[in-house]
Formats: structure tokens, sequence, C-alpha cells
């Protein structure tokens, strides 16, 4: 099994995969974490499938599919930001605007008819196709994210689990959402790179909400989130080198049998559920 | 000597709304005020208005000398709405952690001295037995002290609680009002608490302030629940009766307006 691992090693895409996989799972983790605690998640999902329009209309224009992902994600998650803290409240709202766009990229789909192969990429995801330059864009792009959330961490945190509390301290809990929202797209967009735009949801909340599902800390929640990402893909991405099945299926799979256990775990050994 | 909390003339207007006018009071060091009146009378109002997060239309109000404004570190809050973490196994000392390292940039780390003010925290809240566990599965009593702890960060000299018995059992209503008398008693804090119900709070406040029809009145217990003040305020007929020592008070055309202990 070691040898046959080192075998995909050799691989350029194999390489190039298990890199581009790993940025975008730990950005996902870290993101995904205070995705679950701020319930945003019906958001990200949204964010997501948002991209879907992006990534159709950039053929239409001839830009490159990540970047149309990540423009109209970073528009669609600064709006879902203004919206603060009544995020999860605005559940009608959010999938009005997904329907619409996913209506449009239909549209666009359509008039770029050459467009059918690489959509199917889009939305399940073709991590063993991204190229050098995409990679380093990701780095630069999960870089700066994770810079920005580092930053902002004490307050973000503060704001999500106690909101008015935090307003009282002179937070501004506007901005705060904007932030995270905007980083929130960026990860999203990522992901979505992975395991695609359907499945982007499998990445961002699944190893956070098993990790918060049994972790008592900040910390050790997050560095959990982080490694059960890590181990989610890079198995995914080995073992779809093994069965020639796709790595996103593999990665929500792995990610799903996981969050079964913990919920088992959690509702009939440690009771943990009232 | 100087007053903790000074509300002259306030009056504030929410959305072309008269919610308060000219309301007067004058809060000494150290005192236990219940702050008392009809839902939506503005309660939660004079509270946010003490922290600076809703602007006066008129008046001036100044916590220890000094203008009421956002982050002031002189007030301790417990705000009416709940932390939910219903799905997540976070602790609640790792959210009074998160409160207690929020006000920062950076990383949410905890260091010595912000782990001892929380670790002050939670015994001054008599929380040391559940802090480790997750919040989600506290009760709301229990929920209720960790917020209690959370207020305490930062030895506030006011401690503005909005409605914390609220959908508290009479068991742990007394527990939590215990608790707040204790940390008066030992940190001469004064204290802002809202209720919907006098009765858990007799004995234990200083002076009252009810709120109603837009206007307050403050004073001792025996000068504010009376029949003529009240009726006063509500601009209706009110009585307030004693009955085996809780207090009923009630519109004399019918409908009750504040009934006794939920028991």
């Amino acid at each position: 099994m070691i040898d046959q691992i080192k075998e995909f090693l050799s691989y350029d895409f194999v390489r190039s995969a298990l890199i581009a996989g790993s940025l975008a799972a730990i950005l996902g983790a870290v993101v995904g974490y205070f995705v679950v605690i701020r319930k945003v998640g019906f958001a990200a999902h949204a964010l997501a499938h948002v991209g879907f329009t992006g990534a159709t209309g950039a053929a239409l224009f001839a830009i490159s599919p990540l970047n149309g992902m990540l423009a109209i994600s970073l528009l669609a998650g600064a709006m879902m930001g203004i919206f603060g803290n009544r995020l999860h409240r605005s559940e009608i709202a959010i999938g009005m605007v997904l329907s619409v766009c996913l209506g449009v990229g239909t549209l666009f789909l359509t008039l770029y008819a050459g467009f059918a192969g690489q959509a199917s990429a889009i939305l399940f995801g073709n991590i063993f196709g991204v190229s050098w330059q995409q990679i380093i864009q990701i780095t630069y792009l999960s870089a700066g994210s994770l810079g920005v959330l580092c930053v902002f961490a004490r307050k973000l945190l503060f704001a999500s689990i106690q909101p008015d509390l935090a307003e009282a301290r002179g937070i501004s809990l506007s901005m705060l959402s904007i932030v995270f929202m905007v980083i929130l797209a960026v990860s999203v967009t990522l992901a979505s790179q992975v395991v695609g735009i359907l499945l982007v949801f499998t990445l961002i909340i699944g190893p956070a909400g098993i990790a918060a599902r049994l972790f008592r800390g900040f910390w050790s929640g997050t560095i959990a989130s982080v490694g059960l990402a890590l181990a989610a893909v890079w198995s995914g991405i080995f073992l779809a080198c093994m069965t020639n099945w796709p790595p996103s299926f593999w990665i929500t799979t792995i990610l799903f049998v996981l969050y079964l256990l913990v919920e088992i775990l959690c509702r009939f050994v440690l009771r943990t559920e009232r | 000597m100087t007053t903790a909390l000074s509300i002259k003339d306030a009056g504030v207007r929410l959305g072309g709304n008269e919610i308060l006018r000219a309301v007067n009071a004058e809060i000494a060091p150290g005192e236990f005020i219940g702050i008392f009146g009809p839902n939506g009378a503005g309660k939660s109002t004079l509270i946010r208005c003490v922290l600076g997060l809703t602007p006066l239309a008129s008046g001036s109000i100044s916590v220890f000398g000094v203008p009421a404004g956002k982050a002031n570190r002189m007030i301790g809050y417990m705000p009416q709405s709940r932390a939910n973490l219903e799905g997540t196994a976070l602790s609640a000392r790792s959210m009074v952690a998160a409160v207690a390292a929020g006000d920062g940039w950076g990383l949410p780390w905890s260091g010595r001295k912000l782990r001892a003010e929380i670790e002050r925290v939670i015994e001054l809240a008599g929380v040391t037995d559940y802090a480790d566990r997750p919040f989600a599965v506290l009760s709301g009593g229990e929920r209720q002290r960790i917020g209690l702890a959370q207020a305490l960060l930062g030895r506030p000299q006011l401690l503005l609680l909005d409605e914390p018995l609220a959908s508290l059992d009479p068991r742990n209503q007394m527990l939590l009002i215990e608790r707040v008398t204790q940390i008066k008693k030992n940190t001469n804090t004064t204290i802002l608490f809202t209720a919907h119900d006098v009765n858990p709070l007799l004995g234990v406040m200083d002076r009252v302030l009810y709120i109603a029809g837009g206007e307050a009145a403050i004073g001792s217990l025996d000068e504010v629940i009376t029949s003529a003040a009240l009726s006063h305020l509500y601009k209706t007929d009110i009585r307030v009766v004693r009955i085996e020592g809780n207090i009923f008070i009630f519109a004399a055309e019918g409908g009750v307006i504040e009934a006794a202990r939920h028991d």
C-alpha cells in the first residue's frame, strides 16, 4: 500500500491535487467552524451555488471559471454580510437570490454551448485537473483569507457567540459580518475547486460540524476540524487513484460516515443531547 | 459623592414613536434597582441607552460622571437574548473565554492573566461545577448564571441585567437573585435588574424604577408600587394589592397587568 501511494505521488496531477485539496481543506475547516457557530450554513451553501453562474458566465466572457466564481461569490457574500446577524433568518431571501442566479447560470450554459463538459467539472469538482497556475492562485487566496481571519478571530468568535454583548462592547456587528461573508465567499470558491459546487457543503460544514460536536474548546475544535478535513481530502484523493472513482465521491462519503458515527456517539453513548 | 448613574430628562424616539419621555433617575453606587413595567414599556430600551447603543432624543445619561457611550468598561451587561449553541460541544468556560478575549485583534488566546480573570468570574457567579460541560446541555438556570459570569468580566461597577429571570422556574429565579445579591454585597456593584414581576425581588431591591406609558417613576417600593403612583403612570385606574407578602398589580377595570410568581 505504501508503495502504491509512492507511485501515485510520482504523478504530477496527484501532487497538484493534494496541494490544492489541502489548502482548500484547511481554509474550509477553519472558516467552517465559524459557519457552524454563527449558524450560517445555508448562506454558505447558497454562496457556492451562486458561484455556478459566475463560472458559466466567465466562459461567455472568456475569463477563467475560478475568477468568474470568485467575482460573483464575493459580490453575493458582501450582500449577505449586510444582512448581518439577521442572516440566518433570511432563508427565503437567500433562496430566491440563489434560484435566480442558478437560472441565469442555465441561460449562460445554453448561450455557450461548448461548455457542457466543463459544467460537470464545476458542479462535481475536478481536483485532478488543477493547473499549477491555479495552485498559485489558490495559495494566495487561502493565505490571504486565513490572514484576515486571524486578524478578526477574537472579535468574530465573541460576536458569533454573544452578538448583543459584543455590540455593547463597541464591536461593529455589520462590519464583522461583511468581513466574514467575504472570507466565506473565497473559501467556498476554493472548496468548490476540490469537490465541486454541489458538494461544497461537505468540506465547509462537514469537518467543522463534526469537530464542534465533539470538542469543548475553540482551539481543540478548530484543530480537529482541520485534521478531519485534511484526512478526508487526502484519503479521498488516494482512494480515487486506487478505484478510479471520483475523489468528490470519496471525500463526501468519508465525511458522511464520520458524521453518522459522531451523531450516534453523541446521541446514544455520550448522551449530550437533552 | 458621585452618582453611579444619572439620567436627566431622557427621552427616546424609535422609528418616529416616542418610547420614553423625561425619565429622571439618580442612582447611587452600590444600589440595587429593580426596573419593572409591562412588555414593550421601554425597559430594554433604557438599558440600551445606558450602554450607548440607542441614542437619546433629548436629555442626558451619565455613568459615574461620564456621558453614556459605547464600550464602557465600567458596565457589565447581561442581554435579554440567550446564546444558542445547539449542536456544538463548546463548553461554558470557552464561552466566557470568548467574551473575555473578545475585544482585541488577533487570535483568541487567553493568557495567564485572562485565564485568572475567567476563573474569578466563574467562581463569583458560582458556576464552577458545570463550567466545563457543554453549554448546550446546561439547564436554563445554569445558562443564565454563565451569562452572569460573562457580565462580571473586567470588574464592572455597574451591572445591567436585562430580564435575567425570564423563563426560569421559581427555584432558579431565587438562586440567581441570591447570587446577584451576594455579588452586590461583596463588590459593592451597582445593579440595575429588569424583571416582569416585582415579587421575586422583594426584600433585595433598594429602590424601584417603574416604566409605563413612556414615563418612569423611581423611589422606594412603598412610594412607587402604589395604586396612586401606578395609576398616574398608566393613566388609568390601577390597584395594588398585597396578599401574604406578595404584590398584585391589576387594572381596576379588569385585565391583570402583573400576576404574582409563576408557581
